[in-house]
């Protein structure tokens, strides 16, 4: 973890890892019998060739940019976040039962409310790892991963019930989806004959505050403090408890808006499971860390980063019509990208490290100061 | 209700878990192997998936079902050498690579899955072995000794595995490496050695779970696991990283598994509270994290901390 802390955005590091992972997915390619130039370059057409492809890149790129900027601050803090897609899930649903019970507010209050309803969700699914993790001392990647089951169920459970649309209870269907929502809850289309959204502006905004707020206040300085090296920080008197349960609620709110853009930025404007949180999120909990990672854990770079991983996914699809591979292929790959950096970061410490080592020496006691991975 | 409270449908039901509760137990093995070495490897869900993937394949292709578990174990340990060379040569941070090794499996198993197969088609599973004389008895015998092989298999690692971490000196080297890699190492037990077979026994019984997963149900899906692998690695948390512990936890996942199944069946429970129900597993497990979590004594020191000589 402390490996991570070092900051490898600009280096050429991310970069190298995302070519040699596009190799793999070469060679994969030509095994599977297709041409990969041709899939690649089909790929790039359909995420960036065109300004339609470029509004749906952005937007594919909006939660994993909400996911990567709460990903950076837990992560700063020491603390592993892998319950975005349940945050994502409870932040939609609690944003959804807000649109059905109000739907009659103007849009520009409805708007700001289903939001904040999203954030408080998500906050809240990322509160409870957080005082587990503070105050009991439950690993944060446990009860994350229960919750996110926990989540998932309660969607399964209120979309096939209460809140399914009543239109599928009188054909008999029973597809597990809500009623078309509120339109004064929908976000509104920037680009007339796009589908780029004010999602994306939100996740801009919300990247910008992540960054004011870890390099530019006291909280967020006590945060990265706390992650760099918890026990200087609580000898400083920081209260490290808290800013754990801090971070993760930072986390668990940015992926629970990320869930709220995603319900009222969606083309159906409902809220649909297909029994999996797959089919909602499209794993944007995962991929969103991949993104935080690839942008060195900052916020502002976790933009650019976004916007490359959005447009994978959304090229995957036009490369699949092209050479027939199918886009699951790009999921595959970001989870080699992820293992790449992660190795790659810990080689360059290390060498920096044993170039340091003859300094290090005569700092040993400060050095066993440093936390170990719990 | 009280269709429910009949003892056939009670054995039944037991039966169907013992069932339920392989794929869970034989991942949730290998992670304890792994996790007593000082290794986690939150990628066990990955490595299922593309173990289940090419046994499904294997059977697919060949009819032949052993065949199929072996390339599901085969798979398992070439992720094993992987992941060995991603945490003990590269000295990765392993939560964040395991998710890393899962979007992997994930990925590349759809991808191979639509490519190579498309439509799912069914693939036989493995007939019940009824157990001499012990399989006779009545009740007893169908809830315990008539299954199939795959749940024998699991149920006997138990006991193996408890006996070569307590019992072998491979074993007192995974415990060593695990709790204080500095003074193993300085005793001239191979930290790397030790881990590398730790993670390959653990990779392994991943891949065999991700088989037994497919063979058992035949048939595979994208996501066929939805989530087992991950909670198997809760479960050895919950199981306080003993093998008897982790078959507990194993049981009552299936048990509650083949539970809620059966209540729908029987009309108890509409398909919209079963997800209600379904859910119960993962309260409980926070639950039971929190108590646990004050005796965390029983977690390997060394757990997800590389070692290196010059520390």
């Amino acid at each position: 973890m402390m490996s991570l802390l070092h900051r490898f955005s600009g280096s050429l590091v991310p970069l190298v890892a995302a070519l040699a992972a596009l190799a793999v997915g070469a060679v994969v390619i030509i095994v599977l019998g297709a041409n990969p130039l041709v899939g690649y370059g089909e790929l790039i057409k359909g995420a960036f060739g065109s300004g339609d492809a470029l509004a749906d890149t952005s937007v594919r790129a909006m939660p994993l940019l909400l996911v990567g900027t709460g990903i950076c601050i837990a992560f700063r803090a020491k603390v592993i976040n892998i319950g975005g897609e349940g945050q994502i899930v409870v932040g939609a649903l609690l944003s959804t039962v807000t649109a059905l019970a109000v739907p009659d507010l103007p849009p520009i209050v409805l708007i700001p409310t289903v939001m904040l309803a999203g954030i408080i969700g998500g906050g809240i699914w990322g509160a409870i790892p957080g005082a587990l993790k503070a105050y009991l001392g439950v690993n944060e990647i446990l009860s994350t991963i229960m919750l996110n089951i926990v989540a998932i169920q309660v969607m399964n459970y209120l979309l096939r019930d209460p809140l399914i649309d009543p239109l599928e209870i009188q054909r008999g269907t029973r597809i597990p989806q809500t009623e078309r929502l509120s339109e004064n809850a929908d976000l509104p289309i920037l680009i007339e004959g796009t589908r780029l959204h004010l999602g994306v502006v939100i996740a801009l905004v919300a990247s910008v505050i992540a960054w004011v707020f870890l390099w530019r206040t006291t909280v967020g300085f006590k945060t990265r403090a706390v992650g760099h090296n918890s026990a200087a920080a609580n000898y400083a008197g920081m209260p490290f408890k808290r800013m754990t349960m801090l971070a993760l609620t930072y986390s668990g709110a940015m992926c629970g808006l990320a869930g709220a853009v995603l319900v009222f930025g969606s083309q159906s404007h409902r809220l649909i499971t297909d029994g999996s949180s797959l089919g909602f999120t499209g794993s944007s909990g995962f991929n969103g860390i991949v993104a935080a990672l690839f942008g060195g854990l900052h916020p502002l770079w976790t933009i650019p980063s976004s916007f490359l991983f959005g447009g994978l996914l959304v090229g995957a699809n036009a490369m699949q019509r092209a050479i027939q591979i199918p886009s699951a292929l790009v999921i595959g790959l970001n989870g080699l990208i992820v293992v790449f950096v992660v190795s790659s970061t810990s080689v360059r410490d290390r060498l920096r490290q044993a170039m340091d080592i003859s300094r290090m020496r005569t700092q040993s006691v400060a050095a066993k100061t440093q936390p170990t991975d719990e | 209700m009280s269709d429910f409270f009949t003892l056939s449908v009670l054995v039944a039901t037991f039966a169907s878990g013992m069932r339920l509760a392989t794929p869970y137990l034989l991942a949730a093995l290998g992670e304890t192997i792994g996790q007593r070495s000082g290794v986690l490897n939150l990628g066990v869900d990955g490595v299922m998936l593309l173990g289940a993937f090419f046994a499904y394949w294997t059977v697919l292709e060949t009819d032949s079902r052993l065949l199929g578990v072996a390339v599901g174990l085969g798979v398992g340990l070439t992720m094993g050498i992987a992941y060995a060379i991603v945490t003990l040569v590269f000295k990765a941070e392993q939560g964040i690579s395991g998710i890393g090794i899962y979007l992997f499996g994930l990925g590349i198993s759809e991808l191979l899955f639509l490519k190579q197969v498309g439509i799912p088609r069914g693939i036989p599973s493995f007939d019940d072995l009824k157990i001499p004389l012990l399989g006779d008895i009545p009740h007893i015998g169908n809830m315990f000794f008539n299954h199939s092989m795959l749940v024998y298999l699991a149920v006997l690692m138990v006991p193996v595995l408890t006996l070569v971490v307590n019992r072998t000196t491979l074993g007192l080297n995974i415990r060593a490496v695990g709790e204080s890699p500095e003074a193993a190492d300085s005793l001239g037990v191979s930290v790397f050695r030790t881990r590398a077979v730790a993670i390959l026994v653990g990779n392994g019984l991943a891949g065999l779970a991700g088989a037994a997963l497919t063979i058992e149900l035949g048939t595979f899906q994208n996501n066929l696991t939805n989530g087992i692998g991950f909670i198997a690695v809760a479960l050895v948390y919950f199981g306080a990283w003993r093998p008897v512990g982790v078959l507990a936890g194993s049981l009552l996942y299936g048990l509650i598994t083949a539970t809620v199944t059966q209540w729908k069946t029987l009309g108890i429970v509409t398909g919209a509270t079963a997800s209600l129900t379904t859910m119960a597993p993962a309260v409980l497990t926070v639950i039971a994290l929190a108590i646990i979590a004050r005796r965390a004594a029983d977690q390997p020191a060394a757990l997800t901390v590389p070692f290196s000589r010059d520390g």
